[in-house]
């Protein structure tokens, strides 16, 4: 499905959604408390059937943090991003590892780069940091880094 | 994980495979849950090899950027590099020119085939038969000698720039891969003959590690791990980029989604990237090896995604820009973390042996999924 | 010329001349424990750069050749360094089972040389049960892989320990079963009489059929017997790290190698025996002159260059094949080489009582 018939399938399932222009593909806004039914319709229904979660992150913008989600269909071969805005002081959103078992690892990672909690995670703990690194979510754009390991 | 958690009883022995291991290709620690010789759950720990890449580019330009990525997965560090281009010209808005296309997919392709070749030679040996990695390192060589003529390093070369390549193609370029063309394809009969027809081999890799097609778009796997299961995800042929629209060979699909339909994908996957070497190699066009670019790149302030088909899945560059000279954020989305995940799914049940096969299949590169 | 039962008939003789007949036995005894050793020694050094030498040409390259001419010498230099490394004991483990069973190991290999004959009339014991003999003690290796296994006080060595227990016990049925079918053709278990019923020709060629089947029995079921691959899950090394000798370095682990490396040649000797005739050289049938001609190479060669032959065969296998999951190597046996051995025991009896042979 094109871009704009996208948008009024979407705004018919969900009218808190909207949209922003520019990009190639379709980019939605939500609220987090909408994202979990909303998943849930953008997988199951038949003429949507977003089955594929690609690329799920997270970007540090200073006042919020932003939660994106790629989703793609294998059927119909349609992109859409998903940005959900949480609050800096306690990011919290629900998890999708139910939906697309892809997420599981994924949001492992934000977790521990970025101190999103998923709420209803199986297995919410540290992935790729070694122990010792809870809370200190070096993705944030005012992790200090007295060592100087990063930065050239 | 999600599917019910594997209850631990008395007797059940915890192995650890790895992190220094033969077998795990990289440092890969993964704690087994045993009870016997049966597998009870699988738990990679990952992060031996973490190096911070996506908050490393943050700081760099978008020159600089595009050549730690040649680390992230060595085996296909052309292909890698590529993709970072591809996303920076996207940005950028520029056109890269013919000949700079066409020599980009050669080299693409020329990896590609390197790194199923280790990926063969290493498979073999985890299995226990030590012969075929050296016949698969002998081609090796060959193609890291082409490679070390033209761009320099036989490893991470750093070949691709945002607008073309980084310089012209070594004279000798041509007549060496139309050489190896011809060596290649009476080699890649032996492989058939020493490994695929093997009654010992097949035995060991039908019916183990099976992964369903739902399964594999649920987990997200892609490349040769999805085909193998008759997902069809090859992005040369979904979403074309640099001159695959123009060139034809086919997308390899197998139904049976166990190892030895992975290993069958990925075999005649290598013939198949030898037919786009064929068909291009003497096709290679006249004209500038690079689009003349600025010398300090800023990309416009927005999001752009690129995606290529390395030689494990499907790599994804997401650049977010404000505008500046290096990037906001980077997120390289990797195919080897979402071809791991799905490795406890399919190894309840099976035996510990078998669970060196499927990683064999799996085809992990654990800098690519450390980052 | 000079033959080695003319040597020992001699040595004796000397003996006889100087000692009283009790001495003489002890200081034969002496003397035969000492070249057994050395054959030992000798014979893993040979047989470790040939393993070494053939793997390397089968897989393109050329092996170790720095250590004197053509790196003969490697394997000297691999015995000192095993001498010089540190043997470490880890601590847990039980230390009286993991010091013996290196040494239960070398024993059984010592043993088995016993009643083996390596030349025309020189076979250090000829006794009347030579075949029945070694089927029996090859048994007692087995303990020798559980305690090791067991005392390192390891996981990795404990599955691999319990793999291998259970692998060489199964596979020793099979091989039973095909030796005996020689034994039945020959009508006795004597290794000498064995050797001696083929003076007009190898069992191989004169048992045709059943014969081969045996002797390729045979072969599958002594490379399992001994470890080695396409069976070594024991010790796969890209699974197990070491499997049940991970914990030994050092002296003891030089042991183990060189129990396996001597296992592999008694096997092969063994074979070479039952099918091919021992020291017996290449006769066929009743043509004089062919037959006196091959008469001519010492008996000795005659044995050594068939026991090489086979053992450069059990190598061969090594590098060619993937290694056998352990419930495939079981199913193998039980479900495939033991009906067909059976069988072959049956259509062995016929042909023997019927005079279909040769």
């Amino acid at each position: 499905m094109r871009n704009e018939e996208l948008k009024i399938k979407i705004t018919e399932l969900l009218p808190m959604a909207s949209f922003e222009e520019g990009g190639e593909w379709l980019n939605i806004n939500l609220d987090a408390n909408d994202w979990l039914p909303f998943a849930r319709q953008m997988r199951n229904n038949e003429a949507l059937f977003f089955d594929y979660l690609f690329c799920l992150t997270c970007i540090d913008w200073k006042a919020h943090l932003t939660m994106v989600y790629h989703l793609s269909s294998t059927k119909y071969r349609h992109t859409v991003v998903v940005k959900i805005k949480l609050d800096r002081a306690k990011p919290e959103i629900e998890t999708v590892s139910r939906i697309w078992k892809t997420a599981e690892f994924h949001e492992r990672e934000v977790y521990e780069m970025f101190g999103v909690n998923f709420l209803n995670h199986p297995d919410l703990r540290l992935l790729i940091l070694p122990d010792g690194w809870e809370g200190k979510n070096p993705m944030l754009k005012d992790f200090e880094d007295p060592i100087n390991m990063i930065r050239l | 994980m999600i599917e019910d958690t594997a209850i631990t009883e008395k007797g059940d022995l915890t192995i650890n495979i790895g992190p220094q291991h033969p077998a795990t290709h990289g440092v890969l620690h993964l704690a087994v849950t045993l009870n016997g010789e049966t597998i009870k759950k699988v738990e990679p720990h990952l992060g031996y090899i973490h190096r911070s890449i996506e908050k490393m580019c943050e700081s760099l330009t978008y020159r600089q950027f595009i050549y730690v990525t040649s680390r992230m997965d060595y085996l296909s560090a052309h292909i890698n590099n590529h993709a970072c281009a591809l996303c920076v010209e996207k940005g950028m808005q520029i056109e890269v020119p013919e000949r700079a296309q066409v020599i980009r997919v050669l080299m693409d392709e020329l990896t590609r085939i390197a790194s199923h070749e280790l990926w063969w030679g290493a498979m073999a040996m985890d299995l226990g038969a030590f012969t075929p990695f050296f016949h698969a390192f002998r081609e090796r060589e060959t193609i890291n000698d082409i490679m070390e003529e033209t761009c320099g390093a036989r490893l991470t070369m750093n070949y691709m720039v945002p607008g073309g390549v980084m310089a012209d193609i070594h004279p000798n370029f041509q007549r060496k891969v139309k050489d190896f063309i011809k060596l290649y394809k009476q080699k890649i009969k032996e492989y058939d003959e020493l490994l695929t027809g093997n009654i010992i081999f097949q035995n060991r890799m039908k019916g183990i590690g099976y992964l369903s097609a739902e399964d594999a778009i649920s987990y997200g796997c892609t490349g040769p791990t999805a085909r193998g299961s008759g997902v069809s995800s090859d992005i040369r042929k979904l979403y074309p980029y640099e001159v695959y629209d123009k060139i034809s060979f086919d997308e390899i699909l197998e139904n049976e989604g166990d190892s030895f339909a992975r290993y069958l994908v990925r075999i005649r996957e290598m013939n198949e990237s030898l037919k786009i070497i064929e068909q291009l190699i003497d096709h290679i066009p006249e004209g500038d090896y690079q689009a003349k670019t600025k010398a300090v790149l800023k990309l416009p302030k927005g999001e752009f995604y690129t995606r290529v088909e390395t030689a494990r899945g499907e790599l994804g560059v997401y650049i977010v820009s404000e505008g500046a000279t290096t990037p906001y954020r980077i997120k390289f989305r990797s195919p080897g973390f979402s071809n791991l995940s799905a490795l406890d799914h399919m190894a309840r049940g099976s035996k510990l042996g078998d669970l060196v096969a499927m990683m064999g299949t799996l085809d992990l590169v654990i800098p690519d999924i450390d980052r | 010329m000079w033959s080695f039962h003319q040597i020992a008939d001699f040595i004796n003789d000397w003996l006889n001349q100087r000692f009283n007949p009790t001495w003489v036995t002890v200081i034969e005894m002496i003397i035969t424990g000492i070249l057994v050793i050395s054959l030992f020694a000798v014979l893993g050094l040979v047989l470790v750069i040939m393993e070494r030498k053939v793997s390397a040409w089968i897989q393109i390259r050329l092996g170790p050749n720095r250590v004197g001419p053509k790196g003969m010498f490697q394997s000297l230099a691999d015995t000192l360094k095993l001498l010089v490394k540190e043997g470490m004991t880890p601590t847990g483990s039980d230390k009286f089972l993991f010091n013996l069973a290196p040494y239960i190991a070398m024993i059984v290999a010592m043993l088995l040389m016993a009643p083996l004959a390596f030349a025309r009339n020189f076979q250090m014991w000829d006794m009347n049960i030579g075949v029945l003999y070694i089927t029996a003690i090859s048994s007692v290796s087995v303990i020798s892989v559980l305690i090791a296994g067991w005392s390192s006080n390891n996981k990795y060595s404990l599955m691999g320990a319990m793999r291998a227990g259970a692998q060489i016990v199964s596979y020793e049925l099979s091989a039973g079963l095909s030796i005996l079918a020689v034994v039945v053709l020959t009508g006795s278990l004597n290794i000498n009489e064995i050797i001696q019923s083929q003076a007009n020709g190898w069992w191989i060629f004169k048992g045709h059929i059943p014969a081969i089947i045996a002797f390729v029995t045979f072969i599958i079921a002594v490379t399992a017997e001994t470890n080695r691959a396409p069976f070594d899950l024991a010790e796969a090394e890209s699974e197990l790290t070491a499997g049940f000798h991970t914990e030994y370095s050092g002296m003891k682990f030089a042991l183990f190698f060189l129990a396996e490396y001597v296992n592999v040649f008694i096997v092969c000797a063994l074979g070479a025996i039952l099918f091919f005739g021992g020291w017996m050289p290449f006769h066929i049938g009743n043509w004089q002159g062919f037959n006196h001609v091959m008469d001519f190479i010492p008996s000795s060669i005659w044995f050594f260059g068939k026991t090489f032959f086979l053992i450069f065969l059990i190598m061969w296998f090594r590098w060619t094949f993937p290694r056998l999951r352990i419930d495939q190597l079981l199913n193998l046996e039980w479900k495939y080489l033991l009906p067909i051995s059976m069988f072959n025991i049956l259509l062995v009896t016929a042909m023997a009582i019927g005079g279909w042979h040769f």
